[in-house]
């Protein structure tokens, strides 16, 4: 008896620092922001109950309802697309060919590039006069737009510029693919299956639960977007990349609606939450787990 | 043994103590405040020197001045912690928002003690940081923004290089003669682009007499009829020259601070900019020939109106010690402090009497008079004080925007503007009753 309540005793002074910044840096802000979003709140007076009257002038705010929607243009091209792209990248780089290690790391470099950088060099990518990508456009005929002074072409440059750091899911899917038994393949090959029919049949069931997984992680990064539209566009033209974290943080810290700002991080939760068990739903039939 | 352990340790303690007190021992202990400016580079040597000179000035207060870079979100966060800076640097814009929700504290009694009056500063730099009643902010230096002009683009276009357009009018003829495109029917240079550098486009309304708030009704009046007209002599620029090939040229623009801005890279003959162009001219295009004047005003506007602005020192709420950060704005609000500063930032000093022929020799932007004055002109504007303004100027850009790109007609693009800040406005004027 007295080990146990010793254990428990050590077992909890080891979790203690966990416990401790849990409780300070992530439960408490979280508590503290769903009161917010029930109040009116601008940092500098105490936050006076609202109720859910943050909520109900959110979808009477066209911002908003701009925000909400370029947040799902976003998602909607950049995480399929984004995906493909991954796992082509991923099924190149799985082929036995010399120095591959080299590939891989060239084609991850993009991903460990600090996010500001990123957005001066794509700045100068998607220069109308001078950029490359419009020179390059221009070399096939196209007189290339201009990327992001034009509301109709903000959104898809922003998109065309996420599928250079798709590093991250491409490690995944490299992982996934490199778990696939070689034997199965063997058996495949007996068969006389060619290389669509080995990857449609295989290599897809059998790298699903990445893809799962790759498509939440995308979702959760897509629907927070904010870095790259910030420095680039700042929102503009025209409100065309004001992306919801991008007006939630101007609520928040540029119009000292800091409640306002908590509802809207509330509702994206929910709606992320919402998008995953989706996700989940439809997925749960398609995905293969070895063996379960 | 022991005793030698004891000792160490006694010594150790001694010295850590007196070590963190630093001069404690020595004397008076000094209050220290903290000072968050915006500046970097040469503009915050300056306040660094004066910073030394006032805490070598005497033995109570230690000023320790830093540079923060996005202040406003900082300074924001850091109230609303309660542990500010006891300085802060503030401009007009931040007044109204601050003030009514006592991010700031009023000055009125520190200024009615330390005897500074509003009549020896130039009365809209001192006004213009005034709301509801209170002063809650002292201006250190002063700025104001008119048409600078390029010499040697106007002798080739074969205008009078001393002779820069008066009224909006001039203004539109002169960029046509300046304008040139390439064989491919690419714009390579322009007279004037009324979307460059983009950081004032409310400021447009000004020239032609409109208004963007009527303070006695509380009503938002961006789609008054002058501003209409404004907005409609900036798309009659996307009109002319396509809004397209505007910002394809536009595009080749590099930043402000750098050889590739368009002005110095010679790609704009002129443009409205302040009193701090000067430094960059000189830096990046030494050798320009280059002139200033107050900006051209259209119908409805009239001569010498121009944007005027301050840099301002303010006490947040919170701050630890009030009495002490006033002694530090009063002294940098003396003459000779002012003088020193205006001159190492190369802005006006906004006291009256700095304005005299010996100043105005010292100075080096050879306009700085020019400057002088249209801050002392009826027709000088600044920034509104009011509560949302913040909001307002993110929609006036959004309306400039699509102004520019033929997407509104500019009385459809204003009165969304007026719609929208207005509803923001109500609300406000409501939850904190004003």
């Amino acid at each position: 008896m007295r080990q146990r309540r010793k254990n428990l005793r050590n077992g909890l002074l080891f979790v203690m620092p966990w416990l401790i910044g849990f409780s300070f840096f992530l439960a408490y802000p979280t508590i503290a922001s769903l009161y917010y979003s029930l109040s009116v709140y601008d940092m500098f007076t105490p936050p006076k109950w609202n109720g859910f009257g943050n909520y109900w002038e959110l979808f009477h705010d066209p911002i908003f309802w701009i925000s909400l929607s370029n947040t799902f243009y976003y998602a909607i091209f950049a995480i399929p697309l984004g995906q493909v792209i991954a796992l082509l990248l991923a099924l190149l780089l799985n082929t036995k060919v010399k120095a591959m290690p080299v590939f891989r790391t060239i084609y991850f470099l993009p991903t460990i590039v600090p996010p500001v950088v990123i957005a001066i060099l794509w700045l100068w990518i998607f220069n109308t006069r001078y950029g490359v990508l419009n020179a390059l456009l221009a070399g096939i005929g196209i007189r290339g737009p201009n990327w992001l002074g034009d509301p109709a072409w903000a959104k898809p440059a922003l998109i065309l510029m996420s599928f250079w750091t798709v590093g991250q899911p491409m490690i995944i899917y490299l992982a996934g693919l490199q778990d696939v038994p070689q034997q199965l393949y063997e058996a495949a090959e007996l068969d006389g299956a060619n290389w669509w029919q080995k990857t449609l049949r295989i290599t897809l069931p059998m790298v699903s639960p990445a893809m799962l997984l790759n498509v939440i992680i995308g979702l959760i990064w897509a629907m927070q977007i904010f870095t790259l539209p910030y420095i680039m566009t700042g929102g503009g033209p025209m409100r065309a990349t004001t992306f919801y974290a991008l007006y939630l943080y101007e609520n928040a810290f540029q119009f000292f609606k800091m409640g306002y700002a908590s509802a809207m991080a509330w509702l994206l939760f929910i709606i992320i939450l919402t998008c995953t068990l989706i996700i989940f739903k439809i997925s749960s039939k398609k995905i293969y787990y070895a063996g379960k | 043994m022991r005793g030698k352990k004891l000792l160490v340790l006694v010594v150790c303690l001694y010295l850590l103590i007196t070590g963190i007190s630093g001069t404690s021992a020595l004397g008076a202990q000094r209050t220290k405040i903290t000072y968050w400016t915006i500046w970097t580079g040469f503009e915050f040597d300056t306040i660094k020197k004066l910073v030394d000179e006032f805490n070598a000035s005497q033995n109570k207060i230690e000023v320790d001045v830093l540079p923060v870079s996005g202040l406003g979100e900082k300074l924001l966060v850091a109230v609303a912690a309660g542990e500010p800076p006891d300085v802060t640097a503030i401009g007009e814009r931040n007044i109204a928002p601050y003030a009514i929700r006592n991010g700031v504290i009023p000055l009125d009694r520190y200024i009615k003690k330390a005897d500074i009056s509003r009549d020896s500063y130039i009365s809209i730099a001192y006004d213009m940081l005034s709301y509801k009643g209170h002063q809650w902010a002292l201006p250190i230096t002063l700025m104001s923004c008119a048409l600078h002009w390029n010499k040697g683009m106007f002798k080739k276009a074969g205008l009078d290089p001393n002779n820069p357009p008066r009224t909006i009018k001039e203004l539109d003829t002169y960029n046509e003669k300046l304008t040139r495109w390439d064989s491919a029917g690419n714009i390579i240079q322009m007279g004037f682009d009324p979307a460059w550098p983009g950081w004032w486009p409310f400021a447009w309304v000004w020239y032609f007499g409109g208004k963007l708030y009527d303070p006695q009704k509380k009503k938002v009046t961006a789609d008054n009829p002058q501003n209409v007209k404004a907005f409609e002599w900036v798309q009659s620029y996307a009109k002319k020259f396509g809004a397209e090939a505007l910002q394809t040229f536009a595009s080749g623009f590099g930043t402000y601070s750098g050889p590739t801005n368009p002005f110095f890279a010679e790609k704009l003959a002129m443009v409205y900019q302040g009193s701090w162009h000067a430094n960059f001219i000189q830096k990046f295009a030494p050798d320009m020939e280059f002139g200033v004047a107050a900006f051209p005003y259209g119908p409805g506007g009239a001569p010498d109106t121009a944007r005027v602005t301050v840099d301002a020192l303010a006490i947040p709420r919170g701050a630890k010690h009030p009495d002490e950060a006033f002694e530090f704005i009063k002294w940098m609000s003396t003459q000779y402090a002012l003088e020193k500063l205006a001159l190492g930032h190369r802005k006006m000093s906004p006291l009256k009497a700095s304005y005299n022929a010996q100043f105005i020799a010292k100075h080096p932007n050879p306009y700085i008079e020019v400057f002088y004055r249209l801050t002392f002109s009826p027709n000088a504007r600044h920034e509104l004080v009011m509560p949302v303004w913040d909001i307002y100027r993110k929609e006036m850009a959004v309306a400039f925007d699509s102004v520019m790109l033929l997407k509104e007609t500019p009385q459809e693009a204003l009165r969304k503007v007026t719609f929208r800040v207005q509803r923001e406005l109500d609300r406000v004027l409501t939850k904190y009753k004003l």
